[in-house]
């Protein structure tokens, strides 16, 4: 055999050595590579089939329903569109298995204030409180439910929400109107503030009440509507909330 | 005569034959599998209904055992503040830590806001063009997936994405990402994100039903996607968005 593989000529050997390599290089792709390797149609398949067995950890709002009866209170109060997952965490496991998993009860305040401390980048009319100022250290769920988390109290009407405005008004001229001479809310603005809004004066002639020249009023500073402010009404360029209005 | 015998049997036989069928046809349409070419997922986000409570974040890591360092997401929030002088600062919160805006500041800030963000699942995405292994890919329901068997760990994807919206996973050291849920989604379920989410801020749905929260989201508000110029066409639209976010 050796003397047979000395008599080939040595550019022979070499040609079989290069279609050796070949030949195996076939073989390994050929029969050794996983088909998801090598198709692709095989490969998103398989891809997708395996993201699509992963374990669901939240079961989804709908479910709760069936056993609970909380919904029916959370249904009619600010919290009705949360889902129940969102403070008692993921519960998977005990919908699998009602008995032996519980979901988490939340009771630290910490928990409640992480949506509702006030924050300068919240959206106005959001609920948000000053935990240091709010009765420190007293849990949450002692005043409000949190399935139907109406306060106690109604808070200070517009003040609560509208804080800054109330602050400016009161140092200014008009401090002695409440805020319903010149706006009307509707009650559903408390509920959804940004689908309902408070209405503001549409007209000149409802500043002119007292500060047009012909009005009753004393002690306001008076113009003559015909000369003064052309198109515009009067709010455009004097803001009535602030302290110097100008 | 014959004639008649002959309709009567074979209404005999047609009859029940009919209802069984009718029974089987309906066993078979509440076991069907689930059918990627019927779906187009897309995703909306109204900024201004979102806290910052960071509750999608937290979610999206149970649900998808991202790790819990605070450096990999799948998706984050965003705190952007506008100054008056035009300066731009953008912070990823930290939902546990309460932060407030400086009190010296607060007069500064000309506007304030969050944005949440994740995986836009491009109709053209960049990331599956530059992956040297076509283990990124996006399936026919229009989610961008990631094979971690196949993916070799080498970040270009990771740069690749405008968005940022990529991150190596220390454990599996593999590419990873957002998957709108995909084990979720392809169940019925929605993303943990949209589940959790206590204001509402994330709607998901097909893009092409005629009838879904998603579409009603689209029609009623003025959308924008992140980056636009990129001619990336992604999927999550954003309604009341700022043009200082990146």
């Amino acid at each position: 055999m050796k003397n047979f593989w000395k008599a080939v000529p040595e550019s022979l050997r070499r040609l079989v050595l290069v279609f050796a390599v070949l030949a195996g290089g076939f073989v390994s792709i050929r029969f050794m590579l996983p088909p998801s390797l090598k198709d692709n149609a095989l490969h998103v398949k398989t891809t997708v089939a395996r993201e699509m067995v992963k374990t669901v950890k939240y079961a989804g709002s709908d479910v709760c329903a069936d056993c609970h009866d909380q919904y029916q209170v959370k249904k009619n109060g600010y919290h009705r569109n949360l889902s129940c997952e969102t403070c008692h965490g993921a519960a998977k496991g005990h919908t699998d298995d009602p008995i032996e998993v519980k979901p988490t009860l939340p009771k630290l305040r910490e928990f409640c204030v992480r949506c509702h401390a006030f924050n300068p980048s919240r959206p106005t009319g959001f609920p948000q409180i000053s935990s240091a100022a709010h009765n420190p250290m007293k849990p949450c769920v002692s005043c409000h439910n949190p399935h139907d988390p109406k306060p106690p109290q109604v808070p200070q009407e517009c003040q609560a929400c509208h804080a800054e405005i109330a602050r400016t008004k009161a140092v200014s001229p008009h401090v002695a109107l409440e805020c319903k001479t010149c706006h009307s809310v509707p009650d559903e603005h408390k509920v959804t503030p940004r689908a309902v809004k408070a209405s503001i004066p549409s007209v000149r002639e409802f500043c002119a009440k007292c500060h047009g020249k012909d009005s009753p009023v004393k002690e306001t500073p008076k113009v003559d509507l015909a000369t003064h402010g052309e198109k515009y009404l009067c709010w455009q360029c004097h803001y009535p909330h602030m302290p110097e209005v100008k | 005569m014959e004639r008649r015998t002959f309709v009567q049997k074979l209404l005999a036989l047609a009859l029940p034959g009919g209802v069984f069928g009718l029974f089987l046809k309906k066993s078979t349409v509440q076991a069907a599998p689930y059918e990627a070419a019927k779906h187009y997922y897309g995703m909306g986000i109204q900024i201004d209904k979102c806290i910052g409570c960071g509750r999608c974040v937290e979610a999206c890591k149970e649900e998808n055992d991202v790790p819990r360092e605070p450096f990999y997401f799948r998706t984050w929030v965003e705190r952007y503040t506008i100054k008056k002088d035009g300066e731009v600062t953008v912070q990823n919160i930290d939902p546990r830590i309460e932060s407030g805006l400086e009190a010296a500041s607060e007069r500064q800030v000309l506007r304030s806001f969050f944005v949440p963000k994740l995986c836009n699942q491009c109709d053209h995405p960049p990331c599956v063009q530059v992956c040297p292994v076509g283990a990124t890919f996006k399936t026919t329901d229009g989610v961008v997936l990631v094979d971690e068997k196949r993916c070799i760990g080498c970040r270009y994807c990771i740069q690749a994405c405008p968005y940022g919206a990529r991150y190596l996973n220390p454990k599996t050291e593999t590419a990873d990402k957002c998957t709108f849920c995909y084990h979720r989604i392809t169940k019925g379920l929605l993303p943990a994100c949209v589940e959790v989410c206590p204001t509402q801020a994330r709607i998901f749905g097909d893009v092409r039903s005629s009838a879904s929260p998603l579409t009603r989201f689209k029609r009623m508000n003025k959308l924008h996607v992140l980056k636009p110029s990129l001619n990336t066409e992604p999927k999550v639209s954003y309604s009341n968005l700022d043009g200082e976010v990146r």
